[in-house]
């Protein structure tokens, strides 16, 4: 149990590195969620032609050189500018850290698909003789990667690894950071998500034979989850890495505190390769719940996982319905409106648009919703225009991924 | 190829593996790990290029031939004497 651990096993975020379509920080970040402003473009890739996605313009070679980004990958470039946004952000003495006591997690939905398009690619160019096949394959696709590029270029000697957990990732690793330090196993976690998945054409192709990949002749309007009129997903890239920390080292060196982790859910469907199942996601809900001994009334804001597809969004309301439907405190939203499905990225990247709401007292809404689905109606769903609700003291993610991966994770205000 | 133009060539591979350095003081006598921040899987991606430009093969064995511009020249120039620059 969580509620009531001496202050080692509290872990606080005392650090946060993001980039996100349109958004290479927090603020901005916040800022487009407040105002309402879509980050999805026109973008066009091999073999499927002009479609949308969410486009990170953060600039890469803030904390890598050209060569090391030239051996590595996107999302291991993602990953080093989060992770060294996160530290700078967390105001630590970074110098005199002990690397070896620093743990790098970091949810992926998948890895390896768009340096295995390319070389692949390229290979056909050269009638498929395998001697013209890079000797950067391996180190590139091994699906540690973008966890062991963080490593590599600040130098961090502790554990790395990636986990992969489909859509539900970004809250995984942050999950993951979190039960590192209450084991003891590091005392200080780089724990989020990263997406290159705009850059492998497979996985918009795949989308599209599904019949789940969004269109609209605006942008802007492409992604809205619970409207009527949804067509589908946004694929986009991105990343966020907190600083995670216990509590009394935090406390320690006066460190800012943007909320406290103070429970979370994760279970399995066991029902279907993509279809959800809400009576899962409700049981996920309520785990997470019970861990933060708290009632879903005294959850403020419910941020979703819904993503545009017509079964994925129904699902969630059902769920939702099923535990807050009965909270007239709760509010509801979705960032995926905004910046489209920014796949390992997109739990930890929603939970962040949100927790600067514990300071602002705003719910961001979730935009786009021209005429709600009936079927994805919920009481205090905030829709097109955020809402001053005041005082906010807890905020429910939810993140659920295809194989039936669900979590959600509570954090707390401080 | 001549000499000078396949010295060329091995300077613009270079360029493309260490984009952050600057070719321009490259001393041809004086080894590329010593001048560059070169290690074995860039050294590799030389042998790469010329494979991939000039269908020129280069066998492990002979790979120390690669050590400074001037022997790296000395070495191509039997194999790429014959052939265009692209």
């Amino acid at each position: 149990m969580i509620a009531g651990h001496p202050d080692q096993q509290r872990i606080v975020i005392t650090g946060v590195g993001l980039t996100a379509p349109g958004a290479g920080d927090l603020r901005t970040f916040r800022e487009n969620l407040l105002a309402g402003r879509s980050g999805v473009q026109k973008y066009e890739i091999r073999y499927v032609g002009q479609t949308l996605a969410g486009i990170c313009n953060h600039d890469e070679y803030r904390y890598q050189s050209r060569k090391d980004r030239r051996r590595g990958t996107r999302a291991g470039a993602i990953g080093i500018y989060c992770a060294h946004e996160a530290i700078r952000d967390s105001g630590i003495d970074w110098e005199n850290v002990d690397r070896s006591r620093v743990g790098i997690y970091v949810g992926v939905t998948e890895h390896g698909n768009v340096e295995t398009e390319n070389e692949i690619y390229e290979l056909q160019g050269y009638n498929y003789d395998t001697q013209f096949w890079s000797h950067h394959h391996n180190p590139r696709t091994v699906a540690n990667n973008p966890a062991g590029e963080i490593s590599l270029n600040l130098g961090i000697t502790g554990p790395h690894y990636t986990i992969g957990a489909a859509c539900a990732a970004g809250n995984l690793g942050v999950i993951q950071g979190v039960q590192m330090l209450r084991l003891g196993e590091c005392d200080l976690a780089l724990a989020g998500g990263v997406s290159e998945s705009i850059h492998t054409f497979g996985i918009f192709a795949s989308f599209k034979s599904q019949g789940a990949l969004a269109h609209h002749e605006d942008p802007h309007k492409a992604s809205r989850p619970f409207d009527r009129d949804r067509n589908g997903i946004v694929v986009a890239e991105g990343g966020c890495i907190y600083v995670l920390e216990r509590f009394s080292d935090a406390k320690a060196r006066r460190a800012k505190i943007y909320g406290e982790v103070v429970g979370y859910g994760v279970n399995s469907d066991a029902t279907d390769f993509v279809l959800p199942n809400p009576q899962r996601q409700v049981e996920c809900m309520q785990m997470a719940l019970r861990q933060a001994k708290l009632n879903p009334e005294d959850i403020d804001i419910v941020s979703t996982h819904a993503t545009g597809t017509t079964t994925g969004d129904h699902q969630e309301a059902v769920a939702i319905r099923a535990v807050f439907g009965e909270s007239r405190r709760t509010r509801i939203n979705n960032t995926k409106s905004f910046i489209g499905h920014a796949m390992g990225a997109a739990g930890v990247l929603e939970l962040s648009g949100n927790l600067p709401a514990f300071q602002d007292g705003i719910v961001h809404a979730t935009i786009n919703v021209d005429n709600l689905d009936p079927d994805c109606a919920m009481p205090g769903l905030v829709l097109n225009e955020p809402q001053e609700v005041g005082r906010v003291n807890y905020i429910l993610n939810n993140s659920f991924g295809m194989l039936g991966i669900n979590s959600a994770l509570i954090v707390k205000r401080l | 190829m001549t000499k000078a133009e396949i010295r060329e060539v091995v300077l613009e591979i270079l360029q493309e593996i260490a984009p952050d350095e600057n070719l321009d003081d490259l001393k041809d006598d004086v080894s590329f790990r010593e001048q560059l921040e070169l290690d074995s899987m860039d050294f590799l991606d030389i042998v790469m290029s010329l494979r991939k430009r000039y269908r020129v093969q280069i066998p492990e064995d002979d790979y120390p031939n690669l050590a400074t511009m001037n022997s790296t020249v000395e070495y191509l120039q039997p194999l790429m004497k014959d052939l265009e620059r692209v």
